[in-house]
């Protein structure tokens, strides 16, 4: 690459031999369609892993495979060196799960279902703290049934992460929330990595990946189609610079490996002075992104 | 957003199922009085059924010239056991199922057994409860005799013990083969029909011997049986098929439901309805 961005941050931990998760070659089927078709995935301990791709790429069905709560139809995978398939309830208790959407129950206030949830583990975080950390201290005493969705959601992720887990799944976490309770949230995911959490989450929203994880796996159609962090994600695409100027009146463009080789016939060419409407782009995240998924932005902006 | 969370530095073992299940009892009671439907409906249709039927059958006598009441009191207090063990677990674990609390449950690492623990404490609880209002209201107002000496008390106990225990595993059993919709139809449909079979409303030893078999493959003919020991008097035991309250029958009935059932539940139970 030859541009001037800085280098990406290095990573926290280095690829180990007792990785947090650890998957190969991970098969799910519906009606003889796999959904999840040979994802392989190593997640490191103490990073942000964020599984990004559009609905329908495959991303809950994954992670609940790897939470223990679906089948399989083939492959290897160790959580936290345990198959989720046969764990047992030491495991669990190691394990913080929000997935997309269960029920947290109406009928009890926020601290009542956290006081009573507080029993189900080996040690738990203490209800006054857990509140203030997802922002929910005004609610301690509302109904669930009165909750806002953003709260609600809240409140899932303070039972996700109750039992004080070294591991943390979140599915779509921020999905309902408002723009401040998501920034609220990604606070709360910094926190978590700061104290040592290790944290898998799905998204579909490319710059909540951008800004929460470490290392980006890009799922599109069942298959994970890259896995980098965000600044490299895409890098074989990111390489192919674009350069567009004008001449005689018509806009030309190129589309190359090397923009400074281009350039140099190009001033070449112009030896008097300026090259008309001279521009070098390299393609953003977004189009990396689109690029990667198989969509293309006219598509997705359709 | 100040707190910091950080995995536990060490981690002493989850709670075993029996201190959750306490937990889940208290909950689960908790819940139950915060849902007035369910609360009337638990402690008001036995009423409601011992208050019509004793009405309408005011005059007639049953074997051995047992008053209406009396004789009824004995199918109505089996059916309020069934109804708050069997009716009430199938249908609200079927719900809970499709609302997804159960997969909450599932990520939190509940043990299926403190769960059943729970389902099973909440019965016992609103049962004793129920039973204490119907009992009242059939010596109050219809004069109904209450058992006698510590022996039938100690015979009622047991029989409602194992039928509420016996209810809350077929409870948990059948929540389990469709959606909360088919679920509570087909407990409300299948305890309605077992009402009949079993000798609620009709005298067990007048009904067609092949309905008496059928009846006696479920808990609950047995627990009208068991109940028609504590409230009939001594000599109405000649009317029964047997010749005899058959205790020892009704305990291993009942007993055998409860540990197959058990163990058929820990094997078939399921927190979501796919994996
Ligand atoms: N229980 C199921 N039965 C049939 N198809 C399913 C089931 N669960 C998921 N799928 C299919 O698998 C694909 C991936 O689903 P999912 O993992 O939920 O995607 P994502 O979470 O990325 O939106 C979708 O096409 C979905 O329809
Ligand atoms: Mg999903």
């Amino acid at each position: 690459m030859t541009t001037t961005r800085p280098a990406p941050a290095p990573p926290r931990t280095a690829p180990d031999d007792h990785p947090a998760v650890r998957v190969r070659g991970l098969v799910r089927r519906y009606g003889g369609r796999a959904v999840v078709d040979g994802v392989d995935l190593d997640v490191r301990r103490g990073e942000v892993f964020a599984l990004l791709g559009p609905n329908g790429a495959g991303k809950t069905t994954t992670i609940e495979v790897l939470e223990g709560v679906r089948r399989r139809d083939g492959g290897e995978v160790a959580v936290l060196g345990e198959d989720p398939g046969r764990a047992g309830r030491a495991w669990r208790d190691r394990v913080g799960v929000v997935a997309q959407s269960t029920g947290v129950g109406d009928a009890l206030t926020v601290r009542e279902t956290l006081d009573h949830f507080a029993r189900y583990h080996g040690t738990a975080q203490d209800t006054g703290e857990l509140v203030e950390a997802v922002g929910l201290t005004e609610a301690v005493g509302t109904r669930v049934s009165r909750l806002s969705g953003g709260q609600r959601r809240r409140l899932e992720v303070a039972l996700g992460v109750q039992g004080r887990p070294e591991l943390l799944f979140l599915d779509e976490p921020t999905t309902g929330m408002d723009p401040v309770a998501r920034r609220q949230f990604w606070a709360l995911v910094r926190g978590l990595r700061a104290g040592g959490t290790t944290v898998v989450l799905t998204t579909h929203y490319l710059d909540e990946a951008a800004a929460l994880a470490d290392r980006v796996g890009v799922l599109a159609a069942g298959r994970l189609v890259d896995v980098a962090s965000p600044d490299e994600l895409g890098a074989e695409l990111r390489r192919t610079a674009t350069v567009r100027w004008t001449e005689d009146g018509v806009p030309r463009e190129v589309g190359t490996g090397e923009p400074a080789a281009v350039l140099r016939d190009l001033l070449a060419a112009h030896p008097a002075g300026e090259v008309p409407g001279l521009t070098v782009t390299r393609p953003g995240l977004e189009d990396v992104y689109l690029s990667l998924v198989g969509a293309t932005p006219e598509e997705a902006s359709r | 957003m100040t707190a910091v969370l950080t995995p536990a530095p060490t981690r002493p073992a989850p709670p075993p199922a029996l201190t959750i299940g306490l937990a889940r009892t208290a909950l689960e009671l908790r819940l139950f009085v915060r849902d007035p439907a369910q609360v009337v409906f638990s402690f008001a249709y036995p009423i409601v059924m011992l208050v019509i039927f004793a009405s309408v059958f005011a005059g007639e006598d049953r074997p051995g010239g047992v008053p209406f009441a009396q004789y009824f009191l004995a199918g109505i207090a089996a059916t309020g056991i069934m109804l708050t063990s069997f009716q009430a677990v199938g249908t609200a674990l079927a719900e809970e199922r499709e609302r997804g609390d159960l997969a909450r449950l599932q990520v939190i690492g509940t043990p299926p057994l403190g769960y059943f623990l729970g389902k099973a404490g909440q019965v016992l609880v609103t049962t004793v409860l129920q039973l204490a209002v119907l009992l009242t209201v059939a010596a109050t107002a219809y004069d109904v005799p209450m058992p006698d000496g510590a022996g039938r008390w100690l015979t009622f106990a047991w029989v409602a013990l194992g039928g509420a225990l016996a209810g809350t595993v077929l409870g948990i059993a059948v929540a389990s083969v469709g959606s909360s919709r088919a679920v509570g139809n087909g407990i409300s449909a299948f305890a309605v029909v077992l009402q009949f079979f079993s000798g609620v409303f009709f005298v067990f030893s007048e009904l067609p011997s092949w309905m008496q078999e059928v009846a006696a493959v479920f808990p609950l003919k047995w627990l009208v049986q068991g109940m028609r020991s504590v409230f009939l008097p001594d000599a109405a035991v000649a009317a029964e098929p047997a010749g005899s309250w058959e205790h020892g029958m009704i305990a291993l009935v009942l007993a055998v439901w409860v540990v197959v059932g058990l163990a058929v539940c820990s094997r078939t139970f399921r927190w979501r309805r796919t994996a």
